[in-house]
């Protein structure tokens, strides 16, 4: 009897946990058409999975996944580089990124882009799981997930994703089951290729704040992502992006701390606003008022950063490594096959429109 | 800890594994500790409340109890040179002492109750007078108010009167009092146990039997089920109708009645359906608090099947000795001589159901809502006992109507829709709006309009979260029902089949998973009852 007992319970349990985990692969959002962002912090393990690595690391928020092309970087420069960056990704989840990318691969230069640096507490759980729901267990995603969690989260429903997402039951899509196994590729190596155009129109700046201190969680931060590249030789570059809408206005005061921090480290910092020599054309360049850069604002920044890459630390084209060449011609190609198809698209989307 | 929490589901696994681990000698120990950690996880500040309530009993039963030993002893000893007179005033004269002793217990343990939950209560109406006549209105101070505190303090007052009463003993060892008084699982919102019924199972060994651990499980789930996929779902439509009353007066205030009914049903009989299944898990028989009260034909059967432990707690330690106090004698005799013998005869009776009722009202919640509400709970009572004769008369007349299954499902909608309509007090903020929101459905053809033309559908519950609440009813009426028919419950029967109970606890867990109301963007609440 006893030993009957046993095996139905263990039958049941295994059922139980089948479905579980099936229900939890459909009913987990798959950022397939909407929220794309969501995808972009995972692709990143196929890369190393293949076993790329590359010559820069771009981290940081929206910014800098949506300003630099890697494809076009290694066009223009033979050089190979990734962009870890997801939705208003906070500082911490950038450092642990990082943490987490340093295990895989050591680059020669980390560019982190400073805009999150305005955040001292965790802000969204959206974005939350949009950044932490894609990493890879370790010792780095448990110290994200609680660095991150707003105060309505729990640790458990990051281990059991079915716990935060289970209510996603009456609203299914085909999509649910198509990509259930597999994530649609949204980036091309974390570059979010954007075609549409929305030219930047309000002169606004930011509205005056109480207190323009940065918080000082973030220099914590920064501090912990400086001795993590100083151990490992890795130049770290800080950057802050052409965008600069009222939204999200960065503020001269928080430029000087950001320079102040920069000089008393002897770190790089480029601020990239109103910097005339990219050849941003804010009536073209951006496909949303200015908040972020398009395709051809992002290929213009990308170019101008390369030059830099090349000039201030010696950089070098691996265009002769014949491996590496195959592997990011081919990024290259693809990049530029889903560049045009997107691009086709939006002329039909604004010609269907007119 | 809430007990919908993933942090209380391994609290208690790990408390279940412990239990049947640890010496059969040292099981009650485990639960005290238990008790204690789940109550100090609710929040530190609990605890020198409830130690005061477990230290404060402990002492008055105990001077109760050595006042018991004395008063046989001298009679021993003095048997010979004591009449039987001599023996009854003795007896009176110790009773007498022992309850004013009980009277010092009972004083201190509601005065705290009564300080803590209704000072703001009292003072927010000593300001309504204040208004009204004019003066400085009173600073009203923020308590706080220790989780469970109505539960504990009433199971433990039963205690010591049951002592006074002699119907039990009095705990010899303080710390399994405090085990009585703070056993865990029913804490928080009940049962209202009785000593003689529970404290010898906390202290007894038991072993860790499938009987008993399975079923318990079982019903464990099944609570959850019933808390989290059903009540805390209706509970959101509950809510936004009670949001905006300009919004959702007529048809919605008719659906409110019924869906607070179905919710209310769900969250409490769910929440001590948890409760019994952590005891049964454990060997430990806890009482009962429901029977099937949906099929009730009166709301009398009613509160005979709904909370079952509070209102034996009520009638046992509130209207009975009442009924029985000289002053209700006094009254008893004067309106008999006054009035006449047939409304004489009602008029103690009335009054100790008055004033029962009023503090049935007084303990679900400081407010006028929950005294108006009991208030009118005594009023259906009382009207429907006064109209017996008529009831007799047509069972006389008609009696193949009044015996039929159509006659008995007219009296359970009735009583169910009655127990409804008193029951929205529960929501509203106040009284006048209740009756204000109860005459719309009379008045508010716009209301009726707008729920008539799908305006259910936009009360933050889709099509398929109705569905899945539709369904959530039918099991708890086929369960109802078949739990009902044969000689053991459900559950145990289940439990006789090992791939059908585990099958069963699956289906409940992937359904509570899926469909249950919990986590972000959802509100899954403490048990309605643990507010009480």
């Amino acid at each position: 009897m006893i030993k009957k007992r046993i095996i139905c319970a263990v039958s049941v349990l295994l059922v139980l946990a089948a479905l579980l985990w099936s229900a939890t692969l459909v009913l987990e959002p798959k950022y397939a058409s909407q929220s794309r962002e969501g995808n972009l912090v995972a692709e990143y393990y196929g890369e190393v999975d293949a076993g790329n690595t590359h010559q820069v690391l771009f981290v940081g928020d929206c910014e800098v996944y949506e300003s630099f092309v890697p494809a076009v970087l290694w066009e223009k420069y033979g050089i190979t580089s990734y962009v870890r960056g997801s939705a208003q990704q906070l500082i911490w989840q950038s450092y642990y990124l990082l943490e987490e990318m340093l295990k895989y691969e050591t680059p020669e230069v980390v560019v982190f882009n400073v805009l999150s640096m305005k955040y001292g507490d965790p802000q969204n759980e959206a974005y939350n799981r949009m950044t932490l729901d894609g990493m890879r267990w370790s010792k780095s995603k448990i110290g994200a997930i609680n660095a991150s969690m707003t105060d309505e989260e729990t640790f458990a429903s990051y281990i059991f994703t079915l716990l935060r997402y289970h209510s996603r039951w009456s609203e299914l899509s085909g999509e649910d089951f198509k990509y259930m196994l597999s994530r649609p590729q949204v980036a091309y190596n974390g570059y979010m290729i954007q075609t549409g155009i929305k030219p930047m129109e309000s002169e606004r700046e930011g509205d005056e704040l109480f207190d323009y201190t940065l918080p000082s969680v973030s220099f914590d931060y920064l501090d912990k992502m400086r001795e993590l590249c100083a151990e490992k030789g890795i130049e770290l570059v800080l950057i802050k992006s052409p965008t600069n809408t009222w939204k999200y206005w960065w503020y001269d005061e928080w430029d000087k701390q950001i320079c102040d921090y920069a000089e008393q480290y002897g770190l790089d910092y480029y601020n990239f606003i109103d910097n005339e020599e990219i050849g941003i054309d804010w009536s073209t360049d951006t496909y949303d008022g200015g908040v972020h850069l398009n395709v051809f604002g992002a290929e213009k920044m990308t170019d101008h950063f390369g030059k830099l890459l090349v000039k201030q630390y010696g950089l070098e084209s691996l265009k002769n490594d014949p491996d590496i060449a195959k592997v990011w011609d081919k990024k290259l190609s693809e990049y530029k096959t889903a560049k045009q198809d997107m691009m086709e698209v939006s002329v039909k989307a604004s010609s269907s429109r007119q | 800890m809430s007990f919908a929490s993933i942090s209380f589901i391994i609290f208690l696994g790990a408390t279940l594994l412990l239990y049947y681990l640890v010496p059969k000698r040292a099981q009650w120990w485990v639960l005290l500790a238990a008790s204690y950690i789940f109550y100090f996880a609710a929040g530190s500040w609990y605890l020198p409340f409830i130690i005061f309530t477990t230290l404060s009993s402990y002492a008055v039963a105990r001077l109760m109890a050595n006042n018991s030993s004395r008063e046989s002893a001298y009679i021993a000893e003095n048997r010979e040179n004591m009449d039987k007179d001599a023996r009854k005033a003795y007896k009176a004269g110790q009773k007498k002492k022992r309850f004013h002793i009980l009277l010092v217990g009972i004083v201190l343990n509601f005065g705290i109750l009564a300080v803590l939950k209704y000072t703001g209560f009292a003072l927010h109406n000593v300001n309504a007078l204040i208004g009204v006549f004019g003066g400085v209105k009173l600073g009203i101070p923020s308590l706080i108010l220790p989780l469970g505190i109505s539960f504990y303090t009433f199971q433990t007052m039963g205690y010591l009167i049951d002592v006074y009463r002699g119907k039990t003993e009095a705990e010899k060892n303080v710390f399994r009092l405090a085990l009585f008084v703070a056993f865990f699982p029913q804490l928080v919102q009940g049962p209202i146990s009785r000593h003689s019924d529970l404290a010898s199972q906390l202290y007894a060994p038991h072993r860790a039997e499938w009987g008993n651990i399975v079923p318990g499980m079982i019903r464990i789930c099944w609570g959850f089920f019933k808390k989290l996929v059903v009540a805390d779902t209706v509970m959101i439509v509950i809510k936004e109708i009670v949001s905006d009353t300009g919004k959702y007066g007529g048809a919605y205030v008719l659906f409110l009645i019924i869906a607070y009914s179905v919710e209310i049903y769900a969250d409490f009989t769910g929440g001590i359906d948890v409760t019994i299944g952590i005891g049964e898990a454990m060997g430990i028989k806890i009482a009962e608090n429901f029977n099937r009260p949906f099929a009730s034909t009166s709301t009398k059967e009613y509160w005979n099947r709904w909370h079952i432990t509070m209102g034996s707690w009520f009638t046992d330690y509130v209207f009975y000795p009442l009924s029985i106090t000289k002053s209700m004698q006094r009254l008893s005799k004067w309106s008999r001589a006054h009035l006449g013998n047939a409304v004489g005869k009602r008029v103690p009776v009335y009054t100790a159901t008055i004033i029962t009722w009023f503090l049935t009202g007084l303990w679900h919640g400081a407010s006028w809502n929950f005294i108006v509400w009991g208030l009118l709970n005594c009023l259906v009572i009382l009207i429907s006992q006064e109209c017996q004769p008529l009831y007799n008369k047509l069972n006389k007349r008609f009696p193949r109507l009044t015996k039929s299954t159509f006659w008995t499902l007219y009296l359970r909608a009735q009583t169910f829709m009655i127990m409804g309509t008193i029951r929205i007090l529960d929501v509203y903020r106040n009284v006048p709006v209740t009756f204000k929101m109860l005459g719309s459905i009379f008045y508010d053809g716009r209301g009726w309009q707008s729920f008539l033309s799908g305006g259910m559908l936009s009360l933050g519950l889709d099509i398929s979260a109705f569905i899945v609440v539709a369904v959530g009813i039918l099991l708890m009426l086929a369960v109802s029902e078949i739990s009902s028919r044969g000689d053991r419950p459900l559950k145990n029967r289940l439990a006789d089949k090992p791939l059908a109970a585990f099958g069963c606890m699956a289906i409940l867990i992937f359904a509570i998973l899926i469909f249950g109301s919990y986590g972000i963007g959802f509100d899954a609440s403490q048990f309605i009852y643990t507010q009480f």
